[in-house]
């Protein structure tokens, strides 16, 4: 007897690099993003299209960016971090702290102050993830709980007034450097988000982003450690926003303690347009760029054409809404 | 028997609180053979297959491996032994693809860390013309595939890794007419080279067709075992039901 099980022809294995990292959203929304360059390019064609106008647009991004490369590991095991902009905080103002405790301006200095801002990070990170893999708090109420922490103890360190005493090569160098004309900051950004894009589409690490996103008792069945890796994940979230805070360090000169309030919810945001399930396991960093430019285009397009550009929140929220509706939609017609 | 039995349960005992889950209890698989274990809900055969899966140690009894005595203390140890089960839920990755689903955690890697999808594509391939397995294709998400295709995908990563000894949980219950029947002659062709397949079962019907012998439990014993060409369903059903043996059947195999 031969088994008659389903044969159909088996495509060629060779378009599965290329749909790890583009997704069947992302293309749509790359889309988007053309539509919206263009009309805001042909409405006026003497100021957005401009180099000058798109490194600004790149700049507003960096940052943001940076945050969303962890964010989108988070989401993607289907967790929450609410703590980056507070961690941001936290860490631009440890860094500032470690380098006036050092003294100097010289590169030993800006990376004393590096390595303080990823240290602290890495710890409102390791407690995220400890409280969230280990003791099982839902994710939501710890970071919340520890963006409230960080933003706090940031505030208590500083008695609320700003360090602005930050090294000049610093915001010279990094903050508003350039190098072969384009703005360090998003060179360096660019380096994250591909290698976060990388390690997510290609590695095990990556993998099992997804999977513990998809199904933990899969995971658990494959002898995969699924604490030990959502620590990871979190770890990883929080050395960004440390990564973070040092660049906003770099760019703003000063701490900036009350300017990266809503910061968490720009990135969620973005990484949600961006196709990103908040129900973990599926989107990408692909989506996750895209979804984070699309805002930035829009703020800009809008000031701009002269627009008040609180336009902007109301534009972005029906991009977010629309975006996981047309996502909900995506999935109920593949679950059929 | 001419050769060792590949599984041979001989006085396995398991108490939960002082209850009785399995007493002493001796049951034979051979290569190649698909033994069907039935039993209402509670009956024992649950608590079995998990001590010889490797969830529960036995406080007594002994389990030999084609003739060799192996002491199984953890799921790991059953998987290195060449066990593997696959539960009703199948615990696959929704969001992942076929391919995916069946390294998950045994993934193939690069010297650069890199995984190597083609490699890994590639060996699926060939494990899965080996069972005449074919998936509508392997890059596709497994949350789009068929409740029998995802059976097809759970089967081929536990018998991916050299799987001698193949338990399932209530495999077709889910399933239409249709897929049970594909699924079905996946089973047929995975005994036919070797492999030794458990199907457990609180419902007759479900394994009836598909097993060359049947045991049926109750009360944590087993009341008998029969070649199922030997027996008609509703002799079954009186086993299962009231533990009584068809005219003629002895009380234990051997």
């Amino acid at each position: 007897m031969t088994s008659q099980v389903p044969t159909e022809v088996m495509p060629d294995g060779g378009t599965r690099r290329l749909s790890a990292i583009l997704g069947s959203q992302s293309l749509a929304l790359l889309l988007v993003l053309f539509v919206l360059v263009a009309f805001f390019s042909l409405m006026r064609p003497d100021a957005f299209p401009r180099i000058a106008n798109i490194l600004n647009m790149a700049t507003d991004a960096s940052i943001l960016l940076v945050l969303a490369v962890g964010g989108t590991y988070v989401i993607l095991t289907g967790g929450i971090d609410l703590s980056i902009n507070g961690v941001l905080v936290f860490s631009g103002v440890i860094a500032a702290q470690a380098m006036v405790w050092t003294g100097g301006d010289n590169p030993p200095t800006l990376l004393v102050g590096l390595v303080f801002a990823m240290l602290a990070g890495a710890a409102w990170g390791a407690v995220n993830g400890f409280l969230i893999a280990k003791a099982r708090i839902p994710a939501l109420i710890v970071t919340l709980g520890t963006m409230g922490m960080s933003l706090g103890s940031a505030l208590l360190i500083t008695r609320g007034i700003d360090i602005s005493d930050v090294p000049d090569s610093l915001v010279v160098g990094i903050g508003s450097g350039r190098l072969m004309g384009v703005p360090v900051l998003v060179i360096v950004t660019a380096v994250i988000v591909i290698a976060g894009g990388l390690v997510l589409a290609y590695t095990r690490f990556g993998r099992y982003t997804y999977a513990v996103g998809s199904s933990p008792e899969a995971c658990r069945r494959a002898s995969i450690n699924v604490a030990g890796h959502l620590l990871k994940v979190y770890l990883l979230a929080g050395v960004l926003s440390g990564v973070a805070g040092y660049l906003s360090l770099a760019r703003f000169a000063t701490t900036t303690l009350s300017g990266h309030t809503t910061d968490n919810l720009q990135v969620i945001a973005g990484i949600v347009i961006g196709g990103t399930s908040l129900f973990g396991g599926s989107g990408g960093m692909f989506g996750t760029v895209v979804g984070i430019i699309i805002p930035v285009v829009l703020l800009n397009g809008f000031v701009v054409l002269g627009l008040p550009p609180f336009w902007q929140q109301v534009a972005v929220g029906a991009v977010l809404i629309g975006a996981v509706y047309f996502d909900q939609l995506r999935r109920r017609l593949r679950d059929r | 028997m001419s050769t060792a039995p590949l599984v041979a349960f001989s006085g396995i005992s398991k108490t939960f609180g002082g209850v009785h889950a399995v007493e002493n209890v001796s049951l034979d698989l051979n290569p190649g053979e698909v033994l069907g274990l039935l039993g209402h809900n509670g009956a024992g055969k649950s608590t079995l297959i998990k001590i010889l899966s490797g969830v529960y140690p036995p406080d007594a009894g002994e389990i030999r491996l084609s003739g060799s005595p192996v002491n199984i203390r953890s799921t790991r140890d059953a998987k290195a032994l060449g066990i593997e089960t696959i539960y009703q839920n199948l615990a696959l990755s929704e969001n992942l693809d076929s391919v995916a689903n069946l390294f998950l955690g045994r993934e193939i890697t690069n010297r650069f860390g890199f995984m190597d999808d083609e490699a890994m594509e590639e060996a699926a391939r060939t494990s899965l013309d080996r069972m005449k397995l074919r998936l509508p294709s392997l890059s596709k998400l497994v949350a789009s595939l068929s409740g029998g295709q995802r059976q097809a995908v759970a089967i081929a990563r536990a018998v991916h890794f050299n799987a001698r000894v193949l338990i399932m949980d209530e495999p077709t219950a889910a399933l239409g007419p249709e897929e049970t029947a594909k699924v079905g002659a996946l089973i047929r062709e995975l005994a036919s080279q070797g492999i030794g397949i458990i199907l457990i079962s609180h419902d007759i019907h479900d394994v009836f067709d598909l097993a060359d012998r049947l045991a049926v439990m109750r009360h944590g014993k087993v009341v008998g075992t029969t070649r199922t060409a030997d027996v008609s369903k509703d002799e079954v059903l009186a086993m299962i039901i009231a533990g009584t043996l068809p005219a003629g059947m002895a009380r234990r195999d051997h």
